[in-house]
């Protein structure tokens, strides 16, 4: 597998709720097999440039190429397919409350493969089992944690070997280390199934361990500010604000006023 | 100048261009209006006044209205061009003003309540009538190719859902049903009764109970009560998914939530509810026999036989028919509204009101059609 081959491609993506624009002119390359991170801070728009990558929300121009397949161009049934092989965990898991855990990771089984309920169950108990839950297969999503609910969303995402995985601040509302092991999950799911990964996150710690490459995106001036890899970035990087947000602020604005040429 | 037994207030002029404002014991902030109004007096009595300080040694105790009040003088020495000092405040005090005064306030953020000019307001309720009337049609269309796929078996449609809302909505609601229809049948046959004895007709009470129960109350009544127990449920079902985001969820895996959520519901309902009306008319009629029976000088024999003489099978079958309809109505709006309703708990709520209101509008509008199409094709 050639992994410098372009998976995703954002082209001069524009996200807009009606008039209001959130964000113009985004361009990136996601690598396939990479994990790819959005960053940004809080309302700068990034679970929405998601939303738009996933066909969600429409956006208001531009176009993202998923194996250079316009995926404005696909017609109804394109995208089903194209959809079929991407998998997305909401903040928070979004699992439908009125089934089970494993009745959640089933049902797309369930639609998409000619599988017997015997091969359905087992792979079923696979998936949970990834994600640490063997045992809570007949639980309901309101009886368990929070952060068991993201680690189920996530077995749902997986449950159809998707070649790309969407992941919507999965930290949100867990402790560090429950945080830490997702990220260690989600590295050891992208190296054993090879699939691409994107991320929309704030949280440094999971931007630094899992990311090979990075967006920034500023909401002031509604623009991709950075593209890089955030080690990289953190490093060579003469933007105030992307030093500022990669330090938590301890790199000060005003400083980086003074010393960079903006 | 205030004072009262445990807090004092007073403004006083230290050197020509300096104020100073003592503050001791507990600030209670109930002079609040007329402290600034002394300070606002000073300095109108001594123009030439340039910076303004406090004394708060006497200070014992104070609160968020104290840190309002500070920074309240603080915006009136800026408009008039007067330093404030505020080291003879506590250092709580100072801290919190200091962080309050932080971050300049955002001018273009501030909502202005604006007035709508009329005919703005009135374009503008037409338009989104008009947006509202589209969407009505066009989840109705959506909803019909959704059928369309179930036909060919190509939708993503599970008889396990649709058993298990017939559950919820047709079992479950047999005692709500019973009873309000066995009420309407009392209620019926009691004010026919004391009409048609003045005539000596009271013998025709079970013909005006069996002909409107059958007829237009047994289905009218059956479809409110589903539209409030049901109907009402579908919305704030569908409502919720939305804010938890499990519809999307389910976008995303390519199913479709018309076929997966609000097909089972309406076949479900579409289902139940010629039981369900069948079920009350008995119900209904049961209930004009008590009223007969016990009021009048009626036997259970010639009221069962006259009963069984009035009703005909096409006016059942009518009754029955509409039933259906309005079972489709109910789950209609509830879906509708359940999927229209934005992300937040206030907008299932109001997803949930327009459901039974749209629902029991539907119903009443519709079965007044049927009225006059019954009529004009004889039925």
């Amino acid at each position: 597998m050639n992994t410098d081959e372009t998976k995703i491609e954002i082209q001069n993506l524009t996200i807009a709720y009606g008039a209001y624009v959130v964000m113009r002119d985004i361009n990136a390359k996601v690598k396939r097999g990479s994990v790819f991170v959005i960053m940004g801070n809080s309302g700068s728009g990034k679970s929405t440039l998601l939303r738009n990558m996933i066909g969600l929300q429409q956006p208001a121009g531009g176009d993202v190429l998923y194996d250079s397949r316009s995926f404005k161009m696909m017609d109804e049934e394109q995208r089903r397919i194209q959809l079929r092989k991407c998998g997305v965990l909401f903040q928070n898991g979004a699992l439908w409350s009125s089934m089970t855990l494993a009745e959640n990771v089933a049902l797309p089984l369930q639609e998409y493969t000619d599988w017997s309920p015997h091969d359905v169950a087992g792979v079923v108990k696979v998936k949970l089992a990834l994600v640490g839950l063997s045992g809570f297969e007949g639980y309901y999503p309101a009886e368990i944690s929070g952060g068991m609910r993201t680690r189920a969303g996530l077995a749902r995402a997986m449950a159809l070997d998707p070649e790309i995985l969407f992941f919507d601040e999965p930290s949100a509302g867990l402790d560090p280390i429950t945080s830490r092991n997702l990220d260690q999950l989600i590295l050891e799911l992208r190296d054993s199934l090879g699939a691409t990964v994107v991320v929309v996150t704030h949280e440094l710690a999971s931007i630094f361990t899992i990311a090979d490459d990075s967006i920034f995106l500023d909401a002031e001036t509604k623009t991709m500010r950075a593209n890089g890899n955030p080690k990289e970035l953190l490093k060579h990087s003469t933007d105030a604000k992307l030093r500022a947000f990669l330090t938590r602020g301890e790199f000060s604005a005003e400083h980086a006023a003074r010393t960079s040429t903006p | 100048m205030t004072a009262n037994s445990t807090s004092l207030f007073l403004v006083e002029l230290r050197v020509p261009d300096a104020l100073l404002i003592r503050i001791s014991g507990k600030y209670h902030g109930q002079n609040q209006l007329q402290n600034a109004t002394a300070i606002i007096a000073a300095l109108e009595r001594y123009p030439e006044v340039r910076s303004l300080s406090f004394d708060s040694t006497g200070l014992i105790g104070w609160d968020s209205r104290f840190v309002a009040f500070i920074r309240n003088c603080a915006e009136l020495c800026q408009t008039r061009n007067i330093e404030i000092h505020d080291d003879g405040l506590p250092a709580g005090v100072r801290r919190l003003l200091r962080l309050a005064l932080k971050v300049p306030e955002r001018k273009d953020v501030r909502r202005t309540p604006d007035k709508i000019p009329f005919l703005q307001n009135t374009g503008e309720r037409v338009v989104r009538g008009w947006d509202g009337a589209l969407e009505l049609f066009t989840f109705l269309g959506e909803n019909i190719m959704a059928v369309g796929n179930l036909l060919r078996g190509r939708a993503q449609y599970r008889w396990a859902d649709t058993f298990l809302v017939i559950e919820q909505c047709g079992p479950q609601a047999l005692g709500i049903v019973a009873m309000i229809n066995f009420l309407m049948g009392l209620i019926l046959a009691f004010v026919g009764a004391v009409q048609l004895t003045k005539f000596g007709a009271s013998i025709y009470v079970a013909d005006l109970v069996g002909i409107a129960t059958v007829r237009e109350m047994g289905c009218v009544m059956t479809g409110i009560i589903l539209c409030g127990r049901t109907g009402a449920a579908f919305a704030a079902q569908l409502g919720t998914m939305k804010v938890n985001e499990e519809i999307n969820a389910l976008q995303t895996f390519g199913i479709s939530p018309l076929e997966f959520l609000v097909l089972p519901r309406m076949i479900a309902l579409m289902l139940v509810m010629p039981f369900l009306c069948a079920f009350a008319d008995f119900i209904s009629i049961a209930g004009g026999f008590v009223v007969s029976v016990t009021m009048l000088d009626v036997t259970p024999t010639e009221y069962l036989t006259r009963t069984i003489q009035a009703i005909q099978l096409h006016s059942f079958l009518l009754g029955i028919g509409k039933g259906c309809f309005f079972g489709f109505l109910v789950a209609y709006t509830g879906c509708l509204r359940g999927m229209q309703s934005g992300s937040s708990a206030a907008a299932v709520g109001e997803a949930t009101t327009k459901a039974v209101v749209t629902g029991i509008s539907a119903i009443i509008a519709s079965d007044g059609v049927f009225a006059v199409l019954t009529h004009v094709l004889q039925i």
